[in-house]
């Protein structure tokens, strides 16, 4: 498990390519990489607060329970924080297993917690001046899928 | 020296992000009853639900001891990434 916070910015494919390779016992390796919208210009610049040392724990702490949930062999986060401007990617998430169903899950489920309960805040700067992002309905509802206990099998029926 | 942070908004409404205190006061709760008498717009907004308390990088419930040289953060609701 790897979980960086930088502000720098960092190439997507050149992370993939490190994460993949050398992998005998993988059988399946997902990513995600989120970009900054512009939003139709009204978002020019996005200011992105963390809280170093507290919010890679806390970002370790979800990376550990999903792999324990999902089975995963290894997982690789990179969160840029500070100053972004439109078609920077802001994070990348790759998940690693044996079988890409759980590789899928793993990276969908980091992602939704990464966008409404990672301790990062998010302020957007267009010509309407700054104002604070909270995340949307979507994004906890989004996040609230994971929360149900996974039904593993359909309940048996009482003879 | 003892830090305090504030995040996200309430950086805004305490008008500062970083601040040293020479003198710590006992408990959160006696840090809290301090920024709240200078500013109670802020005694506001950090009563709110969603705004957590961070001791040494561990968020804490509830009241807890501060030591000097101890960090303190308050944190605004999480927004993501």
């Amino acid at each position: 498990m790897d979980v960086r916070l930088q502000t720098e910015p960092f190439e997507p494919g050149a992370l993939l390519a490190g994460f993949a390779a050398d992998r005998r016992e993988t059988g399946a390796v997902v990513s995600f990489t989120g970009l900054m919208r512009a939003e139709g210009g009204r978002a020019e610049a996005l200011e992105l607060e963390a809280y170093p040392g507290f919010t890679e724990a806390e970002i370790a702490r979800a990376v550990t329970a999903a792999i324990d949930r999902f089975d995963l062999q290894d997982v690789l986060v990179v969160h840029r924080y500070g100053a972004l401007t439109p078609s920077e990617a802001i994070v990348f998430v790759a998940a690693a297993a044996a079988h890409r169903r759980a590789a899928f899950e793993a990276a969908d489920h980091l992602m939704d917690y990464l966008k409404s309960r990672a301790p990062f805040w998010k302020r957007s700067r267009g010509p309407d001046g700054d104002r604070w992002i909270e995340p949307t309905a979507q994004d906890y509802a989004d996040a609230a899928r994971w929360d149900a206990p996974a039904i593993k099998e359909p309940p048996k029926e009482t003879p | 020296m003892t830090r305090v942070l504030m995040f996200g908004m309430l950086g805004d409404v305490a008008g500062w992000r970083e601040r040293a205190l020479t003198d710590v006061p006992p408990t959160l709760s006696a840090l809290r009853d301090r920024l709240a008498a200078e500013n109670p717009r802020l005694a506001e907004v950090l009563a709110r639900p969603g705004v957590h308390a961070v001791v040494d990088k561990i968020m804490v419930r509830g009241d807890v001891a501060l030591s000097p040289g101890c960090e303190i953060a308050f944190l605004a609701p999480m927004s993501g990434g």
